[in-house]
């Protein structure tokens, strides 16, 4: 049965996914073979951190510091892993597998959810969509390069930046929430000129924490 | 160290660092004030996320076609659109901006 969270989950895949195609294109422009790019997208799987990683790359930089730019980048997964292990808190084989897809997608569309099952059914119709397009997609751009073009000329970006607005819009329905988003979506404009690019969004997280845990009365 | 070896050693690294938030109980995130923390957390993530993917190209700072998405997305939304329509209407403002 497809629910409000599925259909959200597969909507935000497709418009995540198809970006893969701009990775697998610049993955070998910088240099890469098909295969190390392959390996990017299904070991790696962080989308900035991949496009951190060839951007140092292409760039002339060297293996030590495309590791250092990547890893910093997905520092704000860790944040994502805790939301996920105590939403969803999976067992067995599902904890790493839940682990891979972390991700700014699949944790937006699931903390964007009320009911638990749907957290659940957002997570992972959000994570595995993506993975398996996101690899599909690196592998087109690798193979057709950059024929398809910019995905910004198809409107790609803003396809994120409404995905986004709208995990976030149900949640604006009272003042304190309100008042956070827009203290998190300003210091996070601050940041961005000062710190390396990832590092803007855990600004944001640790005002929204303190927020919370040195508030009163209820949160929704 | 070879390419090979710098892309296994960052991809083990990203898969540590998401791995690493699974280490903290979720019993400590079950007090009063953690929860606050939490909900919190939620709506700080969302809205940074949402001002990034506006904003943010690489660490500079642009007004451009997605500020278009940005606005067409919040019409659409205070009409009560539902989801793939907003996504779908901030992937066409912003096209559209950038081809005129």
């Amino acid at each position: 049965m497809i629910t409000p969270a599925i259909r959200i989950g597969l909507s935000v895949a497709v418009a995540t996914g198809l970006y893969g195609v701009s990775f697998g294109a610049l993955g070998v422009a910088a240099g890469l073979d098909l295969l190390q790019v392959l390996a990017l997208s299904a070991l790696m799987f962080t989308g900035g951190s991949q496009f951190a990683y060839i951007g140092v790359l292409a760039g002339g930089g060297g293996g030590a510091s495309a590791f250092g730019a990547a890893t910093l980048l997905g520092v704000r997964n860790a944040v994502y892993g805790m939301q996920v292990n105590r939403m969803l808190q999976p067992r067995g084989w599902r904890r790493p597998l839940a682990a891979q897809l972390c991700i700014d997608e699949s944790a937006a569309t699931m903390v964007a959810q009320a009911d638990p099952d749907e957290q659940r059914r957002g997570f992972w119709s959000a994570g595995l969509g993506i993975y398996l397009l996101w690899n599909l997609c690196t592998l087109g751009g690798a193979l057709l390069g950059d024929a398809l073009g910019d995905p910004r000329r198809w409107g790609l970006d803003g396809a994120a930046v409404a995905a986004f607005l709208g995990l976030l819009w149900p949640r604006l329905s009272a003042r304190e929430p309100v008042a956070i988003a827009v203290a998190c979506a300003l210091a996070t404009v601050i940041a961005v000129p000062l710190v390396p690019p990832g590092v803007p969004i855990l600004v944001a997280a640790v005002v929204a924490a303190a927020w919370g845990w040195w508030g009163r009365g209820a949160l929704r | 160290m070879s390419a090979w070896g710098w892309i296994l050693l960052a991809s083990a690294a990203a898969f540590a660092t998401k791995a690493a938030g699974f280490l903290v109980p979720p019993r400590w995130l079950d007090a009063p004030r953690a929860r606050r923390a939490a909900a919190a957390l939620t709506v700080g993530l969302l809205a940074s996320l949402t001002a990034v993917n506006t904003f943010a190209h690489g660490q500079a700072l642009a007004v451009d076609a997605r500020l278009a998405a940005l606005l067409a997305a919040a019409v659409a939304l205070t009409l009560r659109a539902p989801f793939l329509l907003v996504v779908l209407l901030g992937a066409l403002a912003a096209a559209l901006v950038r081809l005129f």
